[in-house]
């Protein structure tokens, strides 16, 4: 499908929020991802996969794209894309890693664990947006693990969202850098920290990891090891 | 089509001979899956196929190991869009595996430890084309990519090479398995780009 593209935001030094425009977009869940695909002037193309930042009661699609230093297509998206330009995409997909608000005929599960990892918090931020937008009374827990403030995506939202939605609660994980005054020092996220954060296993919360694939291996074998169903566990990888 | 992106040239070239459309090349092993990864002790491993007749066949781990295994040097290709070339794998043919077993179905669903399932017409499965792998590159499989042993059938997108496989069931009707229920296509041909429905 034709996609024109209306609004380009920096995130971060090395992401962005790019707005598209599609006529008869049939909308989506929160969670889902599109397939972006460019040509080049000789016919070239070249596809990726990103997910959806926008909520889904919004009706708007927005993606955001970390550039990675060494890709193909993330680094057109991040720095040469522009407001009126065309791409393509096709979806929306996914019906595996996608939260769907509680109505009443869907009754809501006990609680929400979404873990991510840099860029992984971006299928995440979706379903937060959701959360709120719809005033879900589900309980959501976020674990953030980012390296750093400043390359925290939404981190200004993610703040008042969590002042304005009462069934969020966020943690917030440094690596490398942490805001002045922070009560830890800067480390990787680690086991302790992992199952500390999260909903203790005896509530039986839907779990969502996504992240770099080493993340959510880590993450995922540590709540399972702490007692979390891996019935549970819906996880979304990239990268090698 | 038709719609162009000024500036863009993109970096890896797709006429690379043997590079489904829409692929690009990886020298990494990435990872796809959608849960946590299972950990399936040896010996408590095993593999069966069961007949639309509901006959069983079984294999422990040491009666796998005792039949021929072979060397599968074969390209593997993600519906993520990632192509791996010249991936070194030893395994035990499914030829080998359903040399005793008598069926007409033309389906099977193939599922996991941890409860994945994938369908597969039983034709992409013989002929030489499928394998029950248990080594990649010289050494065990890892859990995350499927160990202790997973389905390799590599002319397939690789989603229907099911990972920590279990057991095969043979069908006579087609039955979509977790990914296929999910949006994904129900054979995944990657030359024939057959991601989605």
């Amino acid at each position: 499908m034709p996609a024109r593209v209306v609004s380009a935001r920096r995130e971060t030094s090395e992401s962005r929020t790019i707005g598209l425009d599609i006529a008869g977009w049939p909308g989506h869940v929160a969670g889902q991802h599109v397939d972006v695909r460019l040509t080049a002037a000789d016919g070239y193309t070249a596809v990726r996969s990103y997910s959806i930042s926008s909520s889904a009661p919004s009706g708007c699609l927005e993606i955001t794209v970390d550039r990675l230093d060494d890709g193909e297509v993330s680094p057109y998206l991040v720095e040469h894309l522009s407001a009126g330009d065309r791409i393509e995409i096709r979806g929306p997909s996914g019906g595996w890693f996608v939260w769907r608000p509680e109505t009443d005929l869907v009754p809501a599960p006990r609680a929400l664990q979404l873990i991510g990892g840099g860029s992984g918090i971006v299928p995440l931020m979706s379903m937060i947006r959701t959360h709120a937008e719809t005033a879900s009374v589900t309980p959501f827990r976020l674990l953030y693990s980012v390296r750093s403030p400043a390359l925290a995506l939404y981190r200004e939202e993610l703040l008042r969202l969590e002042q304005d939605d009462a069934a969020l609660q966020i943690a917030w994980a440094y690596s490398r850098v942490t805001p002045d005054g922070w009560p830890v020092p800067a480390a990787r996220l680690d086991r302790e920290r992992t199952v500390a954060a999260a909903f203790p296993p005896s509530l039986g919360a839907e779990v969502y990891v996504c992240g770099a694939s080493p993340f959510v291996e880590s993450v995922t074998q540590w709540l399972v090891e702490a007692g979390h169903l891996a019935d549970h566990i819906k996880t979304e990888r990239y990268g090698g | 089509m038709g719609v162009f992106s000024p500036g863009f040239e993109g970096k890896r070239r797709s006429d690379v001979p043997g590079l489904p459309p829409g692929q690009y090349l990886t020298e990494s092993f990435p990872v796809l899956s959608a849960g946590a990864t299972p950990r399936v002790p040896l010996d408590e491993w095993e593999f069966s196929i069961s007949t639309e007749s509901g006959a069983r066949h079984r294999w422990s781990w040491q009666e796998l190991m005792a039949l021929p295994i072979e060397d599968v040097t074969t390209d593997i290709h993600c519906v993520t869009s990632w192509s791996k070339f010249g991936t070194g794998w030893r395994g035990v043919s499914l030829d080998t595996l359903f040399a005793d077993v008598e069926t007409t179905a033309e389906f099977s669903m193939a599922y996991s430890y941890g409860g994945y399932t994938t369908n597969v017409p039983l034709a992409d499965l013989l002929d030489g084309r499928a394998w029950v792998a248990f080594e990649f590159d010289g050494a065990p499989l890892e859990a995350q990519h499927g160990g202790p042993a997973r389905l390799l059938v590599p002319h397939l997108y690789f989603w229907k090479s099911a990972k920590w496989v279990h057991g095969l069931n043979l069908l006579t009707a087609d039955e979509p398995g977790f990914w296929e229920q999910n949006g994904y296509h129900m054979r995944g041909d990657p030359f024939l780009e057959q991601r989605y429905w």
